[in-house]
């Protein structure tokens, strides 16, 4: 209980220090955490398929990407799409494909499901990349960003880097309590459940493939509801923001965090992003531009956070507060 | 489109499809016996490509690059099952996902590094230079042909190890029931180390054959991880006759989706969505057999 209680109010802390943040931070860090909430977003997403069902999906960037590139379609060329409009646009377009794609990926199980989520994702990258719908392989611009008009009353702009800022993290901290809400649920429980034991919860006479597909069509609109702010903060879509490098990417900042805690996944994208800018930022050496191979530095990390942490960066602070208590116990006894 | 064209169209197929297969047997296999799935597959097809285009600039003969690129591949493939694939094993395949992602990432930069990101080309050895006439403006290189023929008596001999030899009654047993195995006295860890070797070397020989017609390009190896995925889907898990006639269904439908024009009101879906037709495809399996053509229901 009083672990519990540890944890929430570590966690208001840090919603308290994302609210203060804008109020001494220069402009470049204020939109550098918005990247990082955005990705905190689409992480928490992708968490409830690998983390509380057990569907290891390798191409979630799929929605990410699709949504982009709907906010793409939306906008009329040079002028700005309409938030309210867009955005539930763009998060049913991402829901709809996963509703497909789902339907087919679900059919199977383990390491097919992991090999069939790549190669669909891969087949709508190809629809981005080899036809000339929206600009094939060079991606697509978006000049401005969407206006949260309502009748002509704008209650806040886009184009203002605070204001943006606001909109996301309020999103997250939504995000976040509506699937907090969602996995505490019955519904939560049996998805829990599934991963545990399929078997079992089909035997309870739950319709399981029922379950994970409404939980794969969540996670993929809320995958658009990430790709949409991404796509509308960076100004530009290509066929790599629905890569499988971005679904890798994604799955990495899941499972470092510690999967199956909504938790983990935040924090995981927040300290995936840092390490990439802490590696790009790496000094040239010997003639050789390290920071430009970044990607080595990455990939090592990768190789080194698998065998050594194998509960990702929350399991650390499992690892400590059991060190603790047993050092405490040797003490008093 | 005449008889000519269509049978260089089905020799092109063909051929596709046997150089997958060589890339998805050892990924299928590596899958099937030691339940390890392995992305840093497409990376080792990447490396025998480089390898075959380094060593034969070296060397001066392609033939004499091949030889040295498959004991440095073997050599790689003992070296990443005894560092850490071998501590993946009674990990979730979630772990394997992201260790071998890590591993692209490191092989990429270390190309990258090496040798630039610039497209690289290796020339035929002189031997198959020659080109078959079919008619007086058509021809087929001999040198396709080879490769052909040369993944063929790969995969019979594949076959025949599998089968027929004590060796592959072992890798056969290690893949139903590992402890038992172990139990006979047996070194399993051995066996295992032996069968990802030879998946590397294979995915690597692929690569190195690959690079005269292919040319050797940076991402070229995830481009093949993905397409062998799609085979081994197709085809079944663990199940080397699947992955033979997956990785031909594949290179016939991809290279089909190429040349032929089909448009539906009004809309050409070939050949621009012909990137699309595999996974297509695989739908269609999927749909029909979600356990692949030959994979074992369970």
């Amino acid at each position: 209980m009083r672990q519990v209680h540890a944890a929430s109010i570590v966690l208001l802390a840090c919603l308290l220090a994302l609210v203060l943040l804008p109020l001494f931070a220069e402009k470049y860090y204020i939109q550098l955490f918005t990247k990082m909430m955005i990705m905190a977003i689409f992480a928490m997403s992708l968490d409830i398929l690998v983390g509380y069902t057990g569907l290891v999906s390798l191409g979630h960037a799929a929605f990410f990407g699709l949504a982009g590139y709907t906010l793409a379609f939306a906008a009329p060329q040079y002028e700005a799409a309409n938030l309210w409009l867009s955005l539930p646009l763009a998060m049913g377009g991402s829901a709809l494909l996963a509703l497909v794609i789902g339907a087919l990926v679900l059919r199977t199980s383990g390491i097919y499901f992991i090999m069939v989520t790549l190669a669909f994702a891969q087949m709508v990258f190809f629809v981005f990349h080899d036809t000339k719908i929206a600009g094939g392989a060079d991606g697509i611009y978006i000049y401005a960003k969407p206006v949260a008009a309502i009748a002509g009353w704008q209650p806040f702009s886009l184009e203002n880097h605070t204001h943006f800022y606001f909109t996301v993290l309020a999103l997250l901290a939504l995000v976040y309590a509506l699937l907090r809400m969602l996995l505490a649920s019955p519904f939560g429980r049996v998805l829990v459940g599934i991963r545990v034991n399929e078997q079992r919860m089909r035997s309870l006479g739950y319709r399981t493939f029922r379950y994970k597909l409404v939980c794969f069509v969540i996670a993929g609109a809320l995958a658009g509801m990430a790709g949409y702010f991404a796509a509308a903060q960076f100004g530009f879509v290509s066929p790599d923001t629905l890569g499988w490098h971005q679904s890798g990417g994604v799955l990495m900042m899941v499972i470092l965090g510690g999967m199956g805690t909504l938790n983990g996944a935040i924090l995981g994208a927040f300290a995936m992003m840092l390490l990439e800018l802490g590696f790009q930022g790496l000094p040239v050496l010997g003639g050789v531009d390290i920071g430009k191979h970044w990607q080595l530095f990455m990939g090592g990390f990768i190789v080194f956070a698998v065998l050594l942490l194998p509960h990702g960066l929350l399991g650390l602070g499992g690892l400590a507060s059991r060190l603790l208590r047993k050092s405490k116990e040797r003490r008093n006894g | 489109m005449d008889a000519n064209t269509f049978l260089i169209q089905v020799l092109n197929g063909i051929q596709y499809g046997l150089l997958l297969f060589l890339v998805a047997s050892g990924l299928t296999l590596i899958l099937g016996i030691m339940g390890i799935i392995n992305l840093a597959h497409g990376s080792f097809y990447m490396v025998g490509a480089y390898l075959a285009f380094s060593l034969s600039q070296h060397f001066g003969s392609l033939w004499l690059a091949m030889v040295g690129g498959v004991v440095i591949a073997v050599a790689i493939g003992l070296l990443l099952e005894w560092l850490l694939i071998s501590r993946l094993y009674h990990r979730d395949h979630l772990y394997q996902v992201l260790l071998t992602y890590g591993l692209i990432l490191i092989f990429e930069e270390l190309r990258s590094l090496v040798f630039g990101d610039d497209v690289h080309g290796v020339t035929v050895p002189a031997l198959l230079q020659a080109s078959i006439p079919l008619t007086d403006t058509l021809s087929y290189p001999v040198y396709r042909l080879w490769m052909s023929a040369v993944c063929l008596a790969l995969a019979i001999g594949m076959y025949l190890l599998i089968q027929k030899t004590r060796l592959g009654m072992m890798i056969r047993a290690g893949a139903v029931n590992r402890e038992m195995v172990q139990s006979l006295g047996i070194n399993i860890d051995l066996l295992y180390r032996l069968v990802f070797a030879l998946g590397v070397a294979l995915a690597a020989f692929a690569g190195m054959i690959a690079a005269p017609v292919a040319s050797v390009f940076p991402g070229m190896g995830s481009q093949v991880l993905i397409v062998c995925f799609v085979v081994v889907v197709i085809g079944g898990i663990g199940s080397v006759k699947g992955a033979m006639l997956g990785a031909i269904l594949i290179g016939l439908v991809d290279t089909f989706g190429k040349v032929l024009t089909l448009e539906i009101g009004g809309f050409r879906i070939l050949p621009e969505l012909s990137g699309m037709m595999i996974y297509v495809l695989m739908a269609v399996v999927l749909l029909a057999r979600p356990e692949g053509l030959f994979g074992r229901r369970g």
